[in-house]
């Protein structure tokens, strides 16, 4: 396959119906709708299911239904309409069957407005719907990322029996760049043995989400979190650069380290010894690795398009160990590389701040008119 | 000389296969459990058992997946419709059907009860209209008679201030998409049979691909109604029957011929 110039929303969407996606079932929100029109003629010429929910309450339950027969199954939406999933998330969760959702993230709380953001970390990597479960979420920087993490999501799914997320923000979703697309798999030919399809031959299954039974809700609890350490275990993804030698450390994922890396890659040019940390599972979040990276690092920079959800994150990991520092354009803001350039060098050159709250920091430099958000 | 008894046994009524052996939770004198055994007897009579997906809901018959020998899926409250939407397009050749009470139908699932239905979602809902919520100990719901006393509307339900009961069956009926959508009840031998009549015509419809099937069933609650059995079947037809007419409201061309 030839790399082609590709808008982040139509490439994840044929991503998946390279996968095998069987049924895809949304609802139109912006910045993600060009996925669910794509879906809308792609799928029926594909012979595979596709529909036009009545709501996202509606889509997240048609995924679910699909799913419980053993079906390669997805939805896509944007923030607000992710809100209204989390219910049928948490009993997808509760009855272990896979899916894919793609959460084109956009500014808010609230309607907010259509511009890229990275305010659903929580939403996605910390919570959601009602109860104890982990979705795996995995955060693209690229077109071409956008697309191999939309493919690897249905594979993790099914491997673990998981919901994964593939959280992308407006910018992925709606640029355009040169990418390739995978080569078409062949639809799955087998139907796993939890699934109900009709009891034809076989004992008849039930696939439920309620166990009124304390005692095996308790169990439940433990077999799940067991599915969420192998997950741990196996799926950590990030990517290094230039940590070889850095004695400060930039972490961002998604479109915030993209652009921290060209912060980074100047800050190089001008002597500076910076690194980028650039996780992609965002759940199972790369602790150990960040733990790892404090142990050497003079500083750490933090910088996230939301108001430091990620940076607690960090801070776990980091346990007090060296200074953190934190910056970030919110409210469907993205920052140019200047701006966190100029962090860095606040970073290196400035007194560090050993405790107290980085974010607080942040603020205050932005209402002294230390930092002027252009 | 005598004459030798003829010993011959002739099954007249047993458990039909789609029924499992488990005992229900539901409280004696309910209908459900004749809910139950009319839908097992249409599956059976059809010998489509393994090839028939429930979706239970949530309220008294979340459990109904317990007492089915086929495959069930749970859902949300009120979502039952969705989900059967999502396995009815990819399994186009399994028999569907979602099993709902009335607040999980006529409130909370309002929206997805009547998408279904627009789309002409091949799928069959089965109905229990009991008028009151009975799994959480008997609160208003949306098909509450004007007047009727429940846990949330101590006075009676007051029209005034709480409107008026859902005529879903009548609604559901006015849509392009549906094509067999009927109201019976359960308080009687003769109402028992019509409705067992009524639910093998919804499987018929779905068979047959003519869209959205529903039989509402006019069912008791005589624990939350407070009630004794019979006098719950009494207040059916008394109260219920009047607000909520047992007739057919569309019955698609496509099943002209087609008897029970």
């Amino acid at each position: 396959m030839a790399k082609e110039f590709l808008e982040g929303n139509f490439a994840m969407a044929e991503a998946a119906v390279r996968a095998g996606v069987e049924a895809y079932f949304g609802y139109p929100i912006t910045p993600q709708t060009e996925l669910l029109e794509w879906m809308s003629h792609r799928m029926p010429e594909l012979k595979r299911t596709f529909l036009q929910a009545e709501s996202e309450v509606a889509a997240i339950n048609m995924v679910y239904g699909a799913a419980c027969t053993g079906a390669r199954v997805m939805s896509s939406s944007s923030s607000p309409g992710v809100s209204l999933m989390q219910e049928g998330l948490s009993y997808i969760a509760g009855t272990e069957v896979p899916m894919v959702l793609i959460d084109v993230v956009r500014g808010g709380p609230g309607l907010g407005n259509i511009a890229p953001s990275q305010g659903d970390y929580n939403q996605l990597v910390h919570g959601g719907g009602h109860g104890d479960y982990h979705p795996i979420v995995l955060a693209p920087a690229s077109v071409q990322e956008a697309i191999d993490l939309t493919v690897l999501a249905f594979d993790l799914a099914e491997k673990y029996r998981n919901i994964c997320m593939v959280m992308a923000d407006g910018s992925i979703g709606q640029m355009m760049e040169p990418a390739e697309l995978p080569p078409m798999r062949p639809l799955r030919t087998t139907t796993p043995d939890w699934a109900t399809d009709g009891c034809l031959g076989r004992d008849p299954r039930i696939l439920t989400s309620i166990l009124i039974d304390p005692p095996l809700e308790e169990v439940f609890n433990h077999k799940i979190l067991d599915t969420w350490y192998r997950i741990i275990g196996n799926e950590i993804r990030y990517k290094e650069y230039y940590l070889d030698d850095a004695e400060y450390v930039v972490i961002g994922f998604g479109t915030a380290g993209r652009i921290a890396l060209t912060a980074v890659r100047n800050a190089r040019a001008e002597g500076i010894k910076v690194g980028l940390f650039r996780p992609i599972s965002l759940s199972p979040f790369p602790f150990q690795q960040i733990e790892q990276l404090a142990k050497t690092a003079q500083g750490i920079l933090v910088t996230e398009m939301n108001t430091g959800q990620m940076l607690e994150d960090v801070k776990m990991a980091v346990k007090g160990r060296v200074p953190i520092e934190f910056y970030a354009r919110v409210g469907g803001i993205v920052p140019y590389p200047d701006e966190i350039l100029g962090e860095i060098k606040r970073l290196v050159y400035e007194p560090k701040s050993p405790d107290g709250d980085p974010r607080q920091r942040w603020m205050q430099r932005i209402k002294d008119g230390v930092i002027t958000l252009s | 000389m005598e004459t030798p008894l003829n010993t011959e046994v002739v099954t007249v009524y047993k458990r039909p296969a789609s029924l499992s052996r488990t005992p229900t939770h539901y409280c004696p004198g309910c209908t459900h459990g004749i809910a139950h055994r009319l839908i097992a007897e249409v599956i059976d009579e059809m010998d489509i058992r393994e090839k028939t997906i429930g979706v239970a809901p949530v309220g008294c018959a979340v459990f109904a997946y317990n007492y089915f020998n086929f495959d069930w899926v749970e859902a949300a409250h009120g979502r039952a419709p969705a989900m059967a939407t999502g396995m009815k397009r990819v399994l186009t050749d399994r028999f569907i059907f979602t099993y709902q009470g009335d607040g999980d139908l006529a409130s909370i699932g309002m929206s997805e009860i009547m998408h279904v239905a627009g789309r002409g979602e091949n799928i069959t809902v089965i109905f229990i209209n009991n008028a009151i919520y009975g799994m959480t100990g008997g609160q208003m719901a949306p098909t509450t008679l004007p007047g009727q006393k429940t846990t949330t509307s101590p006075n009676g339900r007051d029209v005034e201030m709480q409107g008026y009961p859902l005529h879903m069956s009548e609604v559901l009926s006015r849509m392009d998409g549906a094509g067999y959508v009927v109201r019976r009840s359960l308080h009687d031998p003769k109402n028992i049979r019509l409705a067992r009549k009524a639910i093998r015509t919804a499987f018929e419809a779905q068979k047959r691909g003519l869209g959205f099937s529903m039989v509402e069933l006019l069912s008791t609650c005589n624990t939350n109604w407070g009630m004794t059995v019979q006098d719950a079947m009494k207040w059916i037809e008394q109260y219920m029957v009047p607000v909520f007419p047992v007739m057919d409201f569309k019955v698609s061309s496509g099943l002209d011929g087609f008897k029970a």
